[in-house]
C-alpha cells in the first residue's frame, strides 16, 4: 500500500511541555489507522499535526510523497478534514454547516444542495437540513459534523474520539460509517476505546507519552503483542 | 408630525448613521486583531477604551471644537458648524463603544471555529471572517448601541454643529433650544420621536441576540 501521509522524526513542544517526540508514523493510503491511548498521550496533538492545524516544532511532514511547508500547507489542508471530539458547529441550519467548506472549493447552487442531501443521507440525518445545527442532540450534532467531513470527499479524514460522547445507537451508525470509508478514504482515529480500535482498524498505533510504541495489524497488538508493554497496553493498564 | 420635526428627525439619521458607518471603517478592524490575536499591550488597548467610554461629550466637544475653529489645526478645512463636524465628533465619541463591544463579540465566539474553519478550507481571512460572521448578533447589538450613544448625545452636536436651523440643527439640540425657548411641544415631539428611535433599535438588536 502507497503511503498517504508520513511523518519523520516530529516533535510538537507547546508551554515547556513536550505533547510529541520525535514520532515516526506512515499513514497508508485507504487504511483504517487508529491511534490508541490513555488521556494526555498526544492523540489530539498528533492529530492537529496530521491535520496541518499545528506546525511541529522540529521534523517533516509529507504529503504523497512531497515535503509539505508553508507555502503549500494551505493547498494540502484542503485534501484533509477532521473532526474534532466534542462538535464544534457553526451558529446556522444543519445545511450552511455543511455547504460551508463546499463554498469555500467553489461549488455553487444545485451541485451544492446534491453534495448536502447526499452527506446528511449518509449518516441517516434525510431532512435535516432547515434545521438550527446547535438545537440538535449531541449525537445528531456528531452525525452533521461527520457528514460536513464527508461532503468534502476528503482524501484524509481524522477523527478525534468519534463515539466519546455518543449513546450505543449513535456510535453504531458511527462505526458503520467509518467502516464503509475503507479503501476509499484514508482515516486516522484517534481513540482511548481498545474495542472499537479492534473492531475498525487496518492497523493500530500505540501511543504512550507523546511516543509510538508499536503500530502494528490488531491481531498482532491485542492477540499477539511483542512484548510486555503492548500486552499491558492491549489490555488497557496504561488507561 | 411636522415638516419641520421631520427634517431635524431625518437629519438626525443622516448624521448618526453617517458617523456610525465612518466609525465602523477603523473600529471593525481594530476590533478584529483585539479579539482574534495576543500580543503584548493588546490589554492596555483594551483597558484605554474601555476608559474612554466615559469620557463627557462636552470634553470631546471642546476639544474637537479647538482642532476645527479658525485657528485651529484643521481650521482651514471650515469644518465647524457643519453636518460633517458632527459626524466626525460622534463617529470619534462611538468608536470606544464600538471596539469595546466588538471585541467582546468577537471574544466570544468558540475559539474552536477558527481551527474547524481551517480544516474546511478556510484560509486565514476566511477563518477570520467567519470567525466575524459568527459574532453577528453581538456586533449587532454593538451598532445598535452606538447609534443610540450617536444620536442621543448633545454635547457635540451643540458645539460643533451650532444648532444651526436647516442644516445643523438635530433633536437634541432641537429639544436644549425649545425648553430654552419655552417651544415644549416640540421638544416633547423630538424627544418622543428620539426615544420610540432608540427603543426600537434595541427591541430590534435584543431580538436578533435572542435567536
Amino acid at each position: 500500500m502507497a503511503v498517504h501521509m508520513k511523518l519523520h522524526r516530529v516533535t510538537r513542544r507547546y508551554d515547556g511541555i513536550t505533547a510529541l517526540s520525535e514520532v515516526d508514523l506512515e499513514v497508508k493510503n485507504g487504511e483504517v489507522l487508529t491511534i490508541i491511548g490513555p488521556n494526555g498521550a498526544g492523540k489530539t496533538t498528533l492529530l492537529r499535526i496530521l491535520a496541518l492545524l499545528d506546525e511541529p516544532s522540529s521534523g517533516e511532514i509529507s504529503y504523497r510523497g512531497q515535503r509539505v511547508d508553508r507555502s503549500s500547507v494551505q493547498e494540502y489542508r484542503k485534501r484533509i478534514t477532521m473532526v474534532f471530539q466534542r462538535p464544534v458547529l457553526f451558529n446556522d441550519t444543519v445545511f450552511e454547516n455543511i455547504a460551508y467548506g463546499l463554498r469555500l472549493r467553489g461549488l455553487e447552487g444545485e451541485e451544492v444542495a446534491q453534495r448536502v442531501n447526499d452527506a446528511l443521507s449518509s449518516v441517516m440525518l434525510d431532512g435535516f437540513g432547515s434545521r438550527p445545527a446547535k438545537k440538535l442532540s449531541g449525537g445528531e450534532q456528531q452525525r452533521v459534523v461527520l457528514a460536513r467531513a464527508l461532503a468534502l470527499e476528503p482524501e484524509l479524514l481524522l477523527l478525534d474520539e468519534p463515539t466519546a460522547n455518543l449513546d450505543p445507537t449513535n456510535a453504531h451508525i458511527v462505526e458503520r460509517i467509518i467502516k464503509n470509508l475503507r479503501g476509499r478514504t484514508t482515516v486516522v482515529v484517534a481513540t482511548h476505546n481498545i474495542f472499537q480500535a479492534r473492531r475498525l482498524s487496518d492497523r493500530v498505533g500505540c501511543l504512550l507519552n507523546g511516543k509510538i510504541i508499536d503500530i502494528d495489524r490488531p491481531r498482532n497488538i491485542f492477540i499477539k503483542p511483542k512484548n510486555e508493554i503492548i500486552r499491558k497496553f492491549a489490555r488497557g493498564e496504561f488507561f | 408630525m411636522s415638516e419641520q420635526l421631520l427634517d431635524i428627525v431625518l437629519r438626525s439619521l443622516w448624521i448618526s448613521g453617517t458617523a456610525l458607518l465612518l466609525s465602523l471603517l477603523w473600529s471593525l478592524p481594530l476590533a478584529l486583531i483585539l479579539g482574534l490575536r495576543r500580543f503584548r499591550g493588546r490589554n492596555t488597548i483594551i483597558s484605554f477604551f474601555n476608559a474612554m467610554l466615559g469620557v463627557p461629550t462636552v470634553a470631546l466637544g471642546l476639544f474637537l471644537y479647538l482642532l476645527f475653529s479658525r485657528r485651529g489645526a484643521l481650521g482651514a478645512f471650515s469644518l465647524l458648524y457643519t453636518p460633517t463636524a458632527i459626524m466626525i465628533g460622534q463617529a470619534i465619541l462611538i468608536t470606544p463603544i464600538l471596539i469595546s463591544l466588538l471585541t467582546s463579540a468577537i471574544e466570544a465566539v468558540d475559539p474552536r471555529i477558527r481551527d474547524l474553519a481551517r480544516t474546511l478550507g478556510a484560509s486565514e481571512r476566511q477563518a477570520s471572517l467567519t470567525i466575524l460572521r459568527e459574532a453577528r448578533k453581538g456586533s449587532i447589538l454593538a451598532g445598535v448601541s452606538a447609534f443610540n450613544r450617536a444620536i442621543a448625545e448633545l454635547g457635540i452636536a451643540l458645539m460643533l454643529g451650532g444648532n444651526i436651523e436647516g442644516l445643523t440643527r438635530v433633536m437634541t439640540t432641537q429639544i436644549a433650544l425649545g425648553v430654552n425657548r419655552g417651544e415644549i411641544i416640540l421638544s416633547l415631539e423630538a424627544t418622543l420621536v428620539l426615544l420610540a428611535i432608540v427603543f426600537t433599535l434595541t427591541l430590534i438588536a435584543n431580538r436578533f441576540r435572542g435567536d
